[in-house]
């Protein structure tokens, strides 16, 4: 019998919508930092100026919550802990990754039926958080250069000298196209295992419920 | 009428100034020199009769050596104009070898040289321009026989301090530039761990060069330096945050193109590949001959000269941001990150398509009510 599972709490769910807005607005904000496509028409304006307030501010946002859900993989429940995104950590998990894997190329009928993460999702998930933390240690490196000697460039700036400034530009602005090439990625396969599983993948985000039949885990 | 300057400013001893002027030198131009150099080093001007005192009355023996350069760094310092820095400071150092300058040639001028280095030893600074190349066992550059390697650690372990002038001495500059032909490579990567300070830029400013012996005469040591190596004096500031065009950049005036309305109104020269942003250095400040002007204010981007590698990835100097490696000239990171967000589109929308029309995937088919 369908059972219903409260598999992601409040502040995991929280954290996940924090993280799309503040994406959405660091990619648009980003991309106007890089290519400046409005020009002003005279001086009064602030356009540049305003993009990167609204940039640092939500990087902010962002960094807060990344950081409030790292803390919650060592509180939350089995799905929110670290553990869920090591899946082939475990033989299950292999097994699961293989079957998943082979449903999504097509070589494979069966899907690998779960109550939180598909293996597959969440060693996606890893690479994601990999480049969450990448795009806030390069951000905040570029960020403290207005004020060397300032906290920023205190704990960040030998990076800057590690890597050169230009790479680590070059670095953050292409972490953008990987970080929307995997939103395109994200939607689509939440689509699908909405339709195929049956179970409530896309409102379980926003409610935390899912519809589990304890029988196919 | 005492002004607030007076109290603040207290003048230069009158003694000093009569030796000064004993030795030819203008008595305004010496206090214009002492000002100029201690506002450069950021001192209060309290500090302008110490600094006078300390360079009157010292002759620091110096040593000017060039290896893989183009002169540009003796030429910037020669010229130097700010009231006659050049001259003021070559009367006031003792120039014991400086190829561009000396009369002496040949095996004589290599052997003042090694002459200086014994009766000065550890009290001379060095100064080196030009970087050091290692290949072929050093026989790339090489001096009266000596290879530059040998003839640059020698001077260096035997300097009270070294200076490495322009970006080749300090960061391998151009000849290290890939793929580095030469294996040129740094003052300091060639004697790690000995005392020397890195003025970046190409070429060096000669203000800041000063600004630089003069601390180490007022104080007997080298200013304090950022993680390159750099003073901090002159390199504590990114020149973005110090640009004159800052308030375009901040407002959304850019130059789209050379010669364009934008570029002469001095809007931001960003778009038009300005390394502004990523550059360290107290240019638009301090600028050049004589504060005439500096590039930006000239109308042309930075292009990042004072940056470590600065060649390799602060090119091409008319983008912002370098060449993605493995791509294409004409690749920019955002052609390739769209290109690759569309295919991304792409192959899900076709594994979406291949997906509906799947059958028998789908879970709990059994559970499944169909209503009428
Ligand atoms: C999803 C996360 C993020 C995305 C997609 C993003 C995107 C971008 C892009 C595309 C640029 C333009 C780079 C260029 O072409 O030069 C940029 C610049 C920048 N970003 Fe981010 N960013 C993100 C997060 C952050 C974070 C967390 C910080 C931390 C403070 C940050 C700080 C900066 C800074 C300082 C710059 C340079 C701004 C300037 O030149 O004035 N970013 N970002
Ligand atoms: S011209 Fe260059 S340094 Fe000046 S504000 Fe524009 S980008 Fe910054």
């Amino acid at each position: 019998m369908l059972r219903i599972y409260y598999v992601w709490e409040w502040p995991v769910r929280i954290c996940h919508w924090i993280n799309v807005i503040s994406m959405i607005m660091l990619s648009v904000t980003g991309f106007y930092i890089g290519s400046p496509f409005m020009t002003a028409p005279d001086t009064s304006m602030y356009i540049m100026g305003w993009m990167r307030m609204l940039h640092f501010s939500f990087a902010y946002l962002f960094a807060v919550s990344v950081a409030a859900r790292i803390v919650w993989m060592f509180i939350g429940n089995q799905h929110a802990s670290w553990r869920a995104f090591f899946p082939w950590l475990t033989k299950e998990g292999r097994t699961a990754f293989i079957k998943m894997f082979r449903y999504y190329t097509f070589t494979g009928k069966q899907i690998s039926y779960e109550t939180g993460h598909n293996p597959v999702a969440a060693t996606a998930y890893l690479g994601i958080f990999a480049l969450f933390i990448f795009q806030i240690v390069s951000g905040f490196a570029m960020y403290g250069q207005f004020a060397p000697g300032g906290f920023w460039e205190g704990i960040l700036g030998g990076l800057n000298v590690l890597v050169g400034n230009q790479w680590l530009r070059l670095l953050h602005h292409g972490v953008m196209w990987l970080l929307a090439g995997f939103i395109i990625n994200h939607v689509y396969s939440g689509w699908l295992m909405d339709v195929k599983e049956r179970n409530g993948t896309m409102s379980g985000i926003f409610s935390g419920y899912r519809f589990i039949e304890p029988e196919d885990l | 009428m005492k002004t607030d300057l007076d109290a603040v400013s207290p003048p230069i001893p009158e003694e000093i100034l009569q030796r000064v002027e004993a030795r030819g030198i203008n008595r305004r131009d010496f206090i214009k020199f002492c000002t100029v150099t201690t506002a450069a080093l950021a001192l209060p001007v309290s500090f302008i009769p110490t600094v006078a005192q300390a360079i009157e009355d010292k002759r620091l023996p110096v040593i000017w050596v060039e290896y893989q350069s183009c002169s540009g760094d003796s030429e910037a310092f020669l010229r130097a104009n700010q009231p006659t820095a050049g001259e003021i400071i070559l009367d006031l150092l003792s120039i014991e070898y400086a190829e561009v300058i000396m009369a002496a040639a040949g095996h004589q001028a290599e052997e003042a040289k090694r002459q200086a280095m014994e009766k000065y030893k550890g009290q001379y600074i060095l100064i080196v321009e030009g970087s050091i190349p290692t290949g072929a066992g050093g026989g790339y550059c090489t001096i009266g026989g000596q290879s530059a390697v040998d003839d640059c650690k020698m001077l260096v372990q035997n300097a009270a301090a070294t200076i490495a002038v322009g970006s080749c001495a300090t960061f391998g500059g151009l000849p290290a530039a890939a793929p580095n032909p030469t294996s040129a490579v740094s003052v300091s990567s060639l004697v790690p761990g000995a005392t020397i300070i890195n003025l970046p830029g190409c070429p060096v400013n000669a203000t800041n060069l000063t600004a630089t012996i003069v601390h180490f005469m007022t104080f007997g040591r080298l200013p304090a330096v950022d993680r390159l190596g750099r003073p901090k004096f002159a390199y504590g500031k990114r020149i973005h945050d110090n640009c004159e065009r800052r308030s375009h950049f901040d407002a959304g005036q850019y130059a789209e193109a050379f010669g364009d309305e934008a570029q002469r109104q001095g809007h931001c020269l960003y778009k038009l590949g300005c390394k502004g942003p990523e550059t360290f250095h107290n240019c638009p400040t301090v600028r050049y001959n004589e504060g005439t002007s500096w590039p930006v204010m000239a109308g042309h981007g930075c292009i990042g000269c004072s940056e470590p590698g600065f060649w390799d990835t602060m090119s091409p100097f008319y983008r912002r941001l370098p060449k993605v490696p493995g791509f294409g000239i004409e690749d920019t990171a955002d052609k390739i990150g769209i290109g690759l967000a569309a295919a991304t589109a792409v192959a899900f929308g076709v594994h979406g398509v291949a997906s509906c029309f799947r059958k028998g995937d789908a879970m709990e088919e059994d559970k499944v009510v169909k209503e009428d």
